[in-house]
């Protein structure tokens, strides 16, 4: 059985990975998972543990160091009937299999006049702070948002990891789905069977007054630690955890916007192109008229990730950055 | 290999037929863009229709097909008709893929032809999928890959090939080796005397190199090959020797190429080897020259039909980007 090994009621954010593909190949025998040491190992980091045991070397398959044929054959195997789950080990090595992210997957049913449709799940584990050196802990979400025609998933507790991957492997589209490493350890509540979180519906994880934080995966916790923070210094803060980058759910955004009129972003990936731009482009387009002060980008910087813990920490987003942030945008 | 039933003379007049109203489209495509009325970039695949007729005429209709930009005969001999391409071409509404693909990106997926791909090597590690599909849902199709000889390399070939032989997967990996890159010779850059074949027992796969401008030498390959896949033998190399009859692309006058190899190719024509077939079966050329009739009216209509057709509808720009045929990217 691929289930849960965790106390009664809670489940690890590792733990719900397998969890999660695991109830959607016990309801749908065309869900089929592909990947390095993914079946008897369980997977590097132990997210496909427990599912070879339960679905056999037909449904669980090993693959190959071929970045490219992991991803090309998943592409080719979703326009015949399958829903290929493809896990790329380190979200890093998705470079080496760029060209079907880029060109081939998300170009395909546009190119071909809506005649071949690949609903296809690439998972992949993302970010840093694990002290894992340049080559292995970049976060590159926002590599797959300058491509359109890819969906993105990004989940920041076990039970959205659950429902979007519920989401995820049902969608007729492809999803890029980005588990984060340095939230594998983490727990949260088990979700009850039938859980499904909708594609491009972000949460308000925490309601407040002055400021806007828009946090994603990894810093969906540093935003909620300084909400605490700045709690004490009698700033109200409002945490929206946007869950996905595509469908990018600014409904909730503009609307949380609307009621603090100062806004931060709290990104992961390098500021140079990062997601909040995106973000922040369609707020100051569109909502210009609802902010009170400049907004900010807390992202990482824009270097490649260092190795040793201290150097880490000087170029991630931390919650004292973002403290710092947002006391400047609600004291302007 | 086992070996196929012959082909007869019908069935052989039948081939025939459809090479000579893919050689026609070509010379279309050529004309229309020489006029204007085909833009961006077409490769045409003159010289080279036995390949792709021969090899449809060994395939179940239901079995998968991937090619390359250089695509309009897998297309066609996969059931696309002249003007539905011709159409697609010319950016008209009633093109093949809404004209959103182009030349380069040909797709009938009724037929299972599930596409035409522009960045080379890329569609290679798609077949491996649709085989491994086949597998999974025990349907005993085959997939197969048509590509150039510049493609073998590229690592998506060698990828393609290692999975496809330890997965053991109904596959056919033909390629369509004219010789040339763009302007390069193969020879020039690859380690390799037959640049695909060669590779091939590196991974335990059985390799066949064939004449790929005679149908029938083409046909009774992959007729073998198939059957080989579907009994679950697992992949097979083709590769057919062949030769581009236009340049590269668009109007590339191809002056790399040595006069004395250019006539030795001519001569090797894919239509007058069928010719030579048929008339030995006792065909006689009056009945050849029907079918050419035929297929020279068939394009002409093509080309009149895909001259009327209304322009792309600019609607269209934002359908088809995901599966609920829209574009919307955010709320
Ligand atoms: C990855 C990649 N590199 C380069 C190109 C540019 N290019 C287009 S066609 C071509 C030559 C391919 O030669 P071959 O595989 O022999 O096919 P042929 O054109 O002869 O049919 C090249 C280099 C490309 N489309 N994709
Ligand atoms: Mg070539």
């Amino acid at each position: 059985m691929a289930s849960v090994k965790a106390d009664a009621g809670t489940i690890s954010y590792r733990e719900a990975v397998a969890e999660g593909i695991a109830r959607e190949m016990r309801r749908d025998p065309a869900v089929v998972c592909l990947g390095e040491d993914i079946g008897a190992a369980g997977g590097v980091f132990k997210t496909t543990a427990g599912l070879f045991a339960e679905f056999g070397p037909q449904r669980i398959w090993d693959t190959p160091i071929s970045e490219q044929a992991i991803v090309g054959a998943a592409m080719g195997a979703a326009m015949t009937g399958i829903r290929p789950v493809a896990e790329i080990m380190f979200s890093d090595f998705l470079a080496c299999c760029w060209d079907y992210l880029a060109n081939e997957i998300p170009k395909v049913r546009y190119m071909t006049g809506g005649q071949v449709t690949v609903p296809l799940v690439i998972r992949t584990a993302n970010g840093g702070g694990l002290g894992f050196g340049a080559q292995h802990s970049q976060a590159v979400e926002n590599w797959a948002l300058t491509i359109p025609g890819l969906k993105i998933a990004a989940p920041s507790t076990p039970a959205d990891v659950i429902g979007l991957m519920a989401s995820a492997i049902r969608s007729d589209d492809p999803v890029v789905f980005f588990e984060h490493k340095g939230l594998f350890a983490s727990k949260g509540l088990l979700p009850p069977e039938g859980h499904l979180v909708e594609l491009g519906k972000a949460a308000v994880v925490r309601e407040g007054t002055d400021v806007t934080l828009v946090a994603l995966a990894y810093t969906v916790p540093i935003a909620l630690a300084a909400a605490e923070r700045l709690a004490a210094k009698g700033i109200s803060t409002e945490v929206v955890d946007l869950r996905c980058l595509i469908p990018m759910d600014m409904t909730t955004v503009l609307a949380s916007v609307a009621k603090t009129s100062r806004l931060v972003t709290v990104e992961e990936n390098p500021h140079q192109a990062g997601w909040g731009a995106t973000v922040v482009s369609v707020v100051v387009d569109e909502g210009f008229q609802l902010l009170d002060a400049p907004v900010r980008r807390v992202a990482s910087a824009n270097v490649p990730l260092p190795f040793a813990d201290a150097l880490e920490d000087e170029v991630m987003p931390t919650v004292d950055k973002v403290v710092a942030a947002a006391e400047s945008v609600a004291n302007f | 290999m086992s070996s196929a039933p012959a082909i007869e003379a019908a069935r052989l007049l039948d081939l025939y037929e459809q090479m000579a109203v893919i050689r026609r489209t070509e010379k279309a495509v050529y004309d229309l863009f020489l006029a204007g009325l085909v833009k961006g970039t077409t490769h045409l695949a003159s010289g080279q229709e036995a390949i792709a007729v021969g090899a449809s005429a060994a395939l179940r209709p239901d079995d998968y097909v991937f090619a390359t930009y250089r695509g309009h005969h897998h297309a066609m001999a996969r059931g696309a008709s002249p003007q539905a391409c011709l159409a697609e071409l010319m950016q008209k509404a009633t093109g093949l893929c809404k004209a959103k693909g182009g030349s380069m990106h040909l797709t009938y997926a009724a037929g299972n032809m599930l596409g035409s791909y522009a960045i080379v090597g890329a569609h290679l590690p798609m077949a491996v999928g649709t085989a491994w599909s086949a597998r999974l849902r025990g349907t005993e199709q085959v997939s197969v890959a048509f590509f150039g000889d510049g493609a073998t390399n590229i690592g998506a070939f060698h990828e393609a090939l290692n999975l496809a032989a330890v997965w053991k997967l109904p596959v056919i990996f033909v390629c369509e080796n004219n010789l040339y890159m763009e302007y390069t010779p193969i020879g020039a850059v690859t380690a390799a005397d037959h640049p695909a074949a060669d590779r091939a027992p590196a991974y335990r796969l059985p390799a066949q190199v064939v004449d790929g401008n005679d149908v029938v030498a083409v046909h009774d390959a992959m007729a073998a090959a198939a059957l080989r896949a579907r009994e679950g033998e697992g992949p097979t190399v083709i590769e057919a020797e062949t030769y581009r009859h236009y340049g590269h692309s668009r109007t590339d006058p191809a002056t790399y190429r040595p006069a004395e190899e250019v006539e030795r190719w001519l001569k090797h024509d894919p239509l007058d080897v069928a010719r030579a077939r048929l008339e030995a079966l006792g065909v006689t050329p009056d009945a050849i020259g029907k079918v050419d009739d035929r297929a020279s009216a068939q394009v002409a209509e093509a080309v009149a039909e895909a001259k009327a057709a209304p322009p792309a509808d600019i609607a269209e720009a934002f359908t088809d980007v995901w599966a609920d045929g829209g574009s919307a990217w955010r709320t």
